[in-house]
């Protein structure tokens, strides 16, 4: 069975407003309009103003209101048209969202989910692409999960809802009409992923590429094109990024003795720096053969340009160039 | 003594309201004796804390309340307990009338284990049962307390929320996001401007294009309350909640009040206003004395029983004292907990 990642989310939020009352959306477009990307299709429909609520255009407000009423015991799913415009709400995210449970030495928790498109999409300019994977990983308080599949999106936007803690889940508008192969299992509605693990989407054992979210595919397309010329890439998605499963990284690290991160986002402290620095801090370093190459978003903002946008973001043939650099050969 | 008294209130200030709260309240013996002990519980816990931030046991930042005292106790006699509040920085007074002990905030205070975040939150971040703090950053507890009400109204139950904030915050953007969304969803939510005259050294004037701050709901009806009058903020409120619970929320109330500190112990509080002002409002409009001298003069209490009063606040606040200051820290194994709940 095919299921897109814009079906998946969709079916994921359906069902958990099914499965408990307390959940509701909120968010802008996200009820009569039927979600600016459509991701809520359906959803006003099927439960009402109560469920499924339009905000004016004031995320600081919105954002603010949600964490207000997860505080008070609901729980939230306030969707942001991109992550961008969360900018204005990221001080509700973080010291409103994120705070609180510790501030109040666990008296106060906020059962909140934040997500919309997150990173680039095409030919929006700089403000409207831009990954924010390391910036809100970088908070202790949030969650972070950042998908890459139509399972990944079902899988963790039912955990995601049903989880305690507040959650950042950073969807990819460019993935939403993309259909993936799921299994039945993957469609039964208490299909769950757990948070902050990561899954190996292709076995390897010359060399480790960890990514998340579209970036998977992009090093999905890499790896099945140096496996044409013999060199097996152990794929891994993330899923989330905090938090962030260096178990797995690791273990992969020790098998291929080899290891390129891969993502979006922009170079300095993003999240290959942070993958980068736990492999130096872990045992996996003594099983380096070769130093590790991050390929991230170029360190830029994004140019509108036709032709400059794509040397702005990690292509495939960018991953391959990375490993055979690593691998040392040609 | 008489059992129950009559007074006449400051008229209040109408915006987009039809009907005005009762100018002519009555008050019996005790809640007479109740507004009192209440207030100056808070008044005293506040010297206390002042004392206790002076000999730097209480670091970082300490704002204190005194001189509002009856912005806290009007309102928290007019509401019930399943009703939520939300308030800013100044929050010790509001954070015992919620319920936290007295240990409860001045260990808070200290940093220490008994405090009601068990150290971990400080002067701004204590919390209790249907009181959401405590917020640090300014205008942010503004839209938090709209999100309690639409919880309020989302689960069906009459609850309203009070989400307090200053004359300062009063200017901050969100505050005007979090009206039009209130009012477009009819939200059970009281917002309160606590007036007392400055945002930090910035008085109103200097920071607001209009100081009317009852009526910068626009299209929300608001209310102009004398903040230093206890009898005036609980009538009010009694007003405002009623219409809340039928329905007809959101409101802004505006607590004329005043601040004797300075906006924290880092601030004289002297280099923006005069000492003669500060002197005048303790003479004329103090809210704890002008408050005895109405119960006392029509008979409602005695002299006796407000000394009596005075005396078991001053042990019971010395006893919480000592408490704040021997209890220990929470160990360095607390450090990574309560950052998550799974």
């Amino acid at each position: 069975v095919q299921l897109t990642v814009r079906d998946a989310l969709n079916s994921a939020m359906d069902e958990e407003m099914e499965r408990d009352e307390s959940v509701f959306l909120m968010g802008e477009e996200v009820a009569q309009y039927d979600g600016a990307y459509k991701i809520s299709r359906g959803l006003w429909k099927k439960w009402g103003d109560k469920r499924v609520i339009d905000t004016p255009i004031t995320e600081y407000g919105f954002a603010g209101i949600a964490v207000g009423a997860a505080m008070a015991g609901l729980r939230p799913i306030c969707e942001f048209m991109t992550f961008n415009f969360a900018m204005q709400a990221c001080d509700h995210i973080i010291n409103s969202g994120a705070k609180t449970f510790y501030m109040s030495a666990g008296n106060v928790a906020v059962p909140i989910v934040f997500r919309g498109p997150n990173g680039a999409a095409a030919g929006v300019a700089a403000q409207h692409s831009q990954c924010y994977g390391a910036w809100y990983s970088h908070c202790p308080g949030l969650k972070v999960v950042s998908p890459y599949s139509a399972e990944d999106c079902r899988g963790l936007m039912k955990a995601a809802i049903r989880d305690p803690d507040p959650v950042v889940f950073l969807e990819n508008e460019l993935m939403y009409g993309i259909p993936f192969e799921v299994t039945d299992e993957v469609k039964s509605k208490d299909f769950l992923i757990p948070l902050g693990k990561a899954k190996i989407e292709r076995p390897g054992d010359r060399v480790t590429l960890v990514s998340h979210s579209k970036s998977v595919g992009t090093c999905l397309d890499a790896a099945k094109e140096l496996s044409a010329q013999g060199v097996e890439c152990e794929v891994i998605n993330l899923r989330s990024l905090r938090p962030l499963d260096e178990e797995s990284i690791i273990r992969s690290v020790m098998k291929t003795n080899h290891l390129i991160t891969v993502e979006g986002g922009w170079p300095q402290s993003g999240v290959g720096a942070e993958i980068c620095a736990r492999i130096i801090e872990s045992p996996a370093f003594d099983y380096l053969d070769a130093p590790v190459v991050r390929v991230t978003g170029a360190d830029v903002p994004m140019p509108y340009t036709k032709s400059l946008e794509p040397l702005s973001l990690p292509q495939p043939s960018d991953v391959v160039l990375a490993v055979k650099k690593v691998l040392n050969i040609q | 003594a008489s059992s129950s008294a009559n007074f006449q209130l400051k008229p209040f200030k109408l915006h987009k309201l039809d009907e005005s709260p009762d100018t002519e309240v009555t008050l019996n013996r005790d809640d007479a004796l109740k507004y009192y002990r209440e207030m100056v519980t808070i008044r005293r816990m506040e010297a206390a804390a002042n004392a206790l931030y002076k000999d730097k046991t209480v670091r970082g930042f300490c704002h204190l309340y005194s001189g509002q005292e009856a912005v806290a106790v009007g309102l928290e006699n007019s509401i019930r307990k399943t009703d939520a509040v939300i308030t800013a920085y100044r929050a010790h007074g509001w954070s015992w009338i919620r319920g936290v002990s007295m240990i409860g905030v001045l260990a808070e205070l200290t940093g220490r284990r008994l405090g009601c975040a068990r150290g971990k939150g400080g002067s701004m971040h204590m919390y209790n049962d249907n009181f959401f703090g405590g917020n640090g950053i300014v205008g942010a507890q503004v839209p938090l307390g709209a999100g309690i009400a639409l919880a309020q109204k989302y689960r069906g139950t009459d609850g309203l929320t009070i989400a307090l904030y200053g004359d300062g915050a009063a200017n901050q953007g969100q505050v005007f996001e979090a009206y039009n969304m209130s009012k477009l969803w009819s939200l059970p939510v009281i917002y309160v401007c606590e007036n007392n005259g400055y945002g930090m050294g910035t008085s109103a004037e200097r920071a607001a294009a209009s100081t009317d701050y009852y009526t910068r709901g626009d299209y929300i009806p608001g209310l102009w309350v004398d903040g230093m009058d206890v009898l005036a903020t609980r009538e009010a409120t009694r007003f405002l909640a009623d219409l809340c619970r039928k329905g007809k929320g959101p409101f802004v109330m505006e607590v004329a009040t005043y601040r004797y500190h300075g906006h924290s112990m880092s601030d004289p509080g002297t280099s923006y206003r005069t000492r003669d002002e500060i002197q005048e409002v303790r003479q004329t409009r103090d809210p704890i004395t002008s408050f005895k001298d109405k119960i006392i003069s029509t008979d409602l209490v005695t002299i006796e029983e407000l000394k009596d009063i005075d005396n078991k606040i001053k042990k019971e606040v010395d006893d919480a004292v000592a408490i704040a200051r021997s209890e220990p820290e929470i160990g360095a194994e607390e450090l990574y907990g309560d950052v998550y709940m799974i």
